[in-house]
């Protein structure tokens, strides 16, 4: 198993990945339905090792479908998903990749803690119990994501960016050399928001190789280096970040997410995102457990 | 004391209190995953289908002329709780029919079952009422090593595999997203709750089963922050009420099963009722101390409206 030095942002260079002329990701002509609509409509998408490729598009575009199909969660209509060479099932190097999925606000029946959530992540394919030293794998993920000290936090406790870094070191933990992310800074707050471009531009200086959605390219921009953008379920673009449309990339422009703060999709004219205290739209409010 | 020292060396009492005992530990541990999955239901639904096989037991038994005829009631309990809990997964997993639907359906028809098929047995709804109710004090040896093994099996898959369990019953996407087997973990935990059941019914009976799953659990919740120790908390819980309500019913003739629940919600009752005071006397920490304020508010009262009124542009 080829690991990546994620743990020492110092070293040198990071050991070359053994297969590294096979992409990361590679989908070709993939139909995906979800109940009777086709939500994506043939879509090719490859993903070469240490790329950072943003997936943009608006709402409803298969953004979301696409990363969940090819992490296997959704199946295939048509077409074929290839990670790491081996096509989706049994064969593929799962302790290869991390997913991140959109945070799920509603917290789970049973509480659990940080460190718990976290060591989910140690399991995939058939290990199925946690290996030696995992304590120790699960701080050093926290850490990476500058959460260490709340490891023994219930995750209701946290806040909402906060919980997202936990999904953030649930998919680390296990260091994968492709992290596939799902809006992970939709609906965050600030210090979390740095936190995760900081642990970002570290992971790929450590040749960590990355599919993230987004909304707009934020402090990720000096990251990416191509951008796909879908569209009702195609690809229409393929390369260098694309011109936003007018009034929807700027920093004033509302995104309205299915699982924004209600205050924004209810009105989204209270909330103006420009510079100063008002510059994100804040959840930090809704978070707090009671 | 000696009237605690003359229960104990009751024979009849010992394999009852083993049971208890048994059960006690081992429903809290797949209670406290089907409440993580939202399915605190799923062990009335598999109850009340193991009600038909307790009656198809019995038909068969007494079709074949056994003596009693009731010897297959558990046998049959336990292959009906085990289809009845695939099936429910089944319907789950192909999405056509929610859930709760399915669980309904199922309650509705095991008991109708149940009682259809007693009848024709020659045997009439009163018989069945041991198995709805339980029966814990015509406890037989044998009973005792069936729900040793069945315990232990339940005990060694809920705990063993906990991180895997709990991986599956926490976010499915995720577990899916990682390549786990995410079907054959979602069987083993209706499969492990099925086994719960049917041991279970010996003590507190079909109709109260899923108490013993759940309440243990929900007491957990209120005082721990992990899953681990909601887990912890539930086995003592449960093993507490069991081992108490049964010992009750040494002295006093009340249905042990019935005791047991009422016991549990009581502790329940109890500390719900101390958790706002106790949470009250940890100091009152700021939840997120590293996030910046986000709006200058003015001091007490007068600046209620005020952010409202700035956010508009």
């Amino acid at each position: 198993m080829t690991t990546l030095a994620t743990d020492s942002p110092g070293a040198a260079t990071p050991p070359p990945p053994r297969d590294a002329a096979v992409p990361a990701i590679e989908a070709r002509d993939v139909h995906v339905r979800l109940g009777a609509s086709p939500v994506l409509r043939g879509v090719d998408l490859t993903v070469r090792r240490g790329e950072v490729v943003a997936l943009l598009g608006a709402n409803g575009s298969g953004k979301s479908t696409l990363v969940r199909t090819l992490v296997g969660v959704l199946p295939t209509t048509a077409g074929s998903v290839h990670l790491f060479g081996h096509a989706l099932g049994d064969d593929v190097p799962w302790s290869r990749v991390g997913y991140v999925p959109q945070r799920v606000s509603a917290a789970a029946g049973v509480p659990s803690t940080a460190a718990e959530v976290v060591a989910s992540g140690l399991l995939h394919g058939r290990r199925l119990r946690l290996p030696r030293g995992w304590r120790a794998q699960v701080h050093e993920a926290l850490e990476l994501v500058g959460l260490a000290d709340r490891a023994r936090y219930a995750t209701h406790q946290l806040s909402g960016g906060q919980q997202q870094r936990v999904l953030i070191a649930r998919a680390l933990v296990r260091k994968p050399e492709l992290l596939v992310l799902d809006e992970p800074v939709a609906g965050v707050d600030r210090p979390s928001q740095e936190a995760f471009a900081a642990t970002m531009t570290r992971l790929v200086a450590d040749g960590m190789t990355v599919l993230v959605v987004l909304h707009e390219l934020g402090e990720l921009a000096p990251l990416v280096q191509r951008c796909v953008v879908l569209r009702h379920g195609r690809v229409v673009h393929d390369g260098a970040p694309p011109t936003p449309q007018p009034g929807h990339g700027g920093e004033a422009h509302d995104h309205v997410h299915p699982h924004a703060h209600p205050r924004t999709v209810q009105h989204p004219e209270n909330v103006r995102l420009a510079e100063g205290p008002f510059d994100r739209p804040d959840d930090t409010e809704d978070e707090v457990a009671p | 004391m000696s009237g605690l020292w003359e229960m104990i060396t009751d024979p009849f009492m010992q394999r009852a209190l083993v049971a208890a005992l048994l059960v006690g530990v081992s429903a809290p541990v797949v209670g406290t995953y089907l409440v993580q999955k939202r399915l605190a239901l799923l062990g009335d639904g598999i109850g009340h289908v193991a009600l038909t096989g307790v009656a198809l037991g019995w038909l068969v038994g007494a079709a074949m002329g056994l003596v009693p005829d009731d010897v297959l009631a558990v046998p049959g309990a336990v292959v009906a709780a085990v289809a009845g809990s695939v099936l429910i997964e089944v319907v789950r997993r192909r999405g056509r029919t929610s859930g709760d639907l399915a669980l309904a359906i199922l309650f509705y028809g095991g008991i109708a079952g149940g009682v259809l098929l007693i009848g024709l047995a020659g045997g009439s709804s009163g018989s069945l009422m041991a198995y709805l109710f339980g029966s814990i004090s015509s406890v037989t040896l044998s009973d005792v090593w069936v729900t040793v093994a069945l315990c232990g099996l339940i005990l060694l898959i809920g705990l063993g595999l906990r991180a895997a369990l709990f991986s599956v019953s926490h976010d499915e996407e995720f577990a899916q997203s990682s390549g786990l087997p995410v079907w054959a973990l979602n069987m083993a935990v209706a499969v492990l709750a099925a086994l719960t059941v049917t041991v279970a019914m010996r003590v507190v009976g079909l109709l109260l089963v899923s108490a013993l799953m759940i309440v243990p659990v929900a007491i957990g919740q209120l005082v721990t922050r992990s899953f681990r120790r909601t887990m912890l908390v539930a086995s003592v819980v449960g093993v507490a009420v069991c081992v108490t309500g049964l010992s009750i019913t040494y002295w006093h003739n009340v249905s042990p099963g019935a005791l047991i629940v009422v016991l549990a919600i009581g502790v329940y009752a109890v500390v719900a009722a101390l958790h706002p005071v106790l949470a009250r006397r940890q100091a009152p920490v700021d939840p997120h101390p590293d996030i910046p304020d986000d709006v200058a508010v003015s001091p007490a009262g007068a600046g209620r409206a005020a952010p409202q009124e700035e956010c508009t542009p």
